[in-house]
């Protein structure tokens, strides 16, 4: 019974989806680019590199990569956290 | 309202996603689940890296760059922190299982030993 | 793992850091940056493991020196962010100046290295910290499993 249920749901979640992408921008015609036009134009001349991604990533946005820096940083103190092999030693005398 | 034929690789991403559901409703094994959660993950970066393509279009990139209009630059930023993000999320559940396993035996999200 | 495989991967680990580390410093001209190429060079701790076994790394790559690497790196992009401060955070300090301060002209062109401003800096840093942040992962798992294997017999 809950196997049906569960398909059920299954199956019009999926059916929400794909109705809802069909009213998107057909695919290869994006419309509204001002911010990436702006971007396009001017970063060589604002931030100097030639590549348009790593400056928006490290100017224009640096603020999510500082975000995502921390995620990374904290996801490996939570493995090193968990993972830890502690060796106890034993007291001679006590 | 577009035709399935015209949003096609949209239609496919949907599909991506309920795979990746699909995985994640119905196997017990804590690895499998932890494989569903990547697939639903690289579903989502396919839908932003997809968002910004236009129709002939070359790479952000200035350098020896051919002739053309170039694809939008900003969803791909997007992608990029988010697969970081994805990576660090699945080793933070693998080390979890990995433990688990040693101190229970069994893998099985069903089981009496991971409640309490 | 047999001889063969041992003398196979030194010169491939030699190879491999080459080719991260030209990655990581490029990301400003060509696609790549800081996560990819720390990306790389710590696909190349996990051949090493399965190469040598997790006690020989162990000894080479020791939890001290991983630690300082990655606050090292959180440090330099942290830092190069508060220096520009006099007109706001993460201002780009460094175009038109000595450091990497050429300004390309607009469109195509084949791609002068010193040029981006603070970006290459950076990308250093960030490639620091995802290099030694996913090696300690990739060495923790491998420690923890191999230990488990060593009790059971």
């Amino acid at each position: 019974m809950r196997n049906i249920i569960a398909w059920l749901c299954l199956i019009l979640l999926i059916g929400f989806l794909i109705n809802g992408v069909l009213f998107l921008h057909p695919f290869g015609e994006p419309e509204e680019t001002a911010m990436d036009d702006y971007f396009i134009a001017h970063s060589q001349a604002e931030t100097g590199s030639n590549n348009v991604v790593t400056a928006i990533l490290f100017d224009y946005r640096g603020f999510d990569t500082l975000g995502e820096a921390t995620v990374l940083f904290s996801a490996v103190a939570g493995v090193l956290l968990v993972l830890r092999t502690v060796t106890r030693k034993k007291k001679d005398d006590e | 309202m577009q035709s399935i034929v015209a949003n096609f690789p949209f239609v496919i991403i949907a599909l991506l996603f309920g795979v990746g559901l699909y995985v994640l409703l119905f196997k017990r094994n804590l690895i499998k689940i932890v494989m569903g959660i990547t697939i639903l993950s690289s579903a989502v970066n396919l839908f932003l890296v997809t968002l910004g393509y236009r129709q002939d279009g070359i790479a952000p990139i200035f350098t020896l760059s051919p002739e053309g209009a170039m694809v939008l630059p900003v969803v791909q930023a997007l992608t990029l922190t988010n697969i970081v993000i994805g990576v660090s999320v699945a080793a933070l559940m693998l080390a979890l299982i990995v433990r688990l396993f040693r101190k229970t035996g069994k893998i099985d999200s069903n089981s009496r030993m991971l409640k309490g | 793992m047999s001889k063969i495989v041992r003398s196979v991967t030194i010169p491939l680990v030699l190879i491999g850091l080459i080719f991260g580390l030209y990655v990581i410093m490029h990301g400003h001209l060509t696609p790549g940056g800081g996560f990819q190429g720390g990306a790389v060079i710590a696909s190349l701790t996990v051949l090493l493991i399965v190469a040598f076994g997790s006690d020989k790394v162990k000894k080479f790559l020791r939890e001290k020196h991983l630690s300082l690497l990655e606050s090292g790196g959180a440090l330099l992009f942290i830092g190069l962010a508060f220096a520009g401060i006099g007109t706001t955070f993460f201002y780009n300090f460094l175009t038109g100046s000595a450091v990497f301060g050429n300004i390309p002209a607009y469109g195509s062109n084949p791609g002068d290295v010193w040029t981006g401003g603070v970006l290459p800096l950076m990308n250093f840093g960030v490639g620091f910290k995802v290099m030694a942040g996913l090696s300690s992962v990739a060495l923790a798992l491998a420690l923890f499993t191999s230990e488990d294997e060593e009790k059971e017999e």
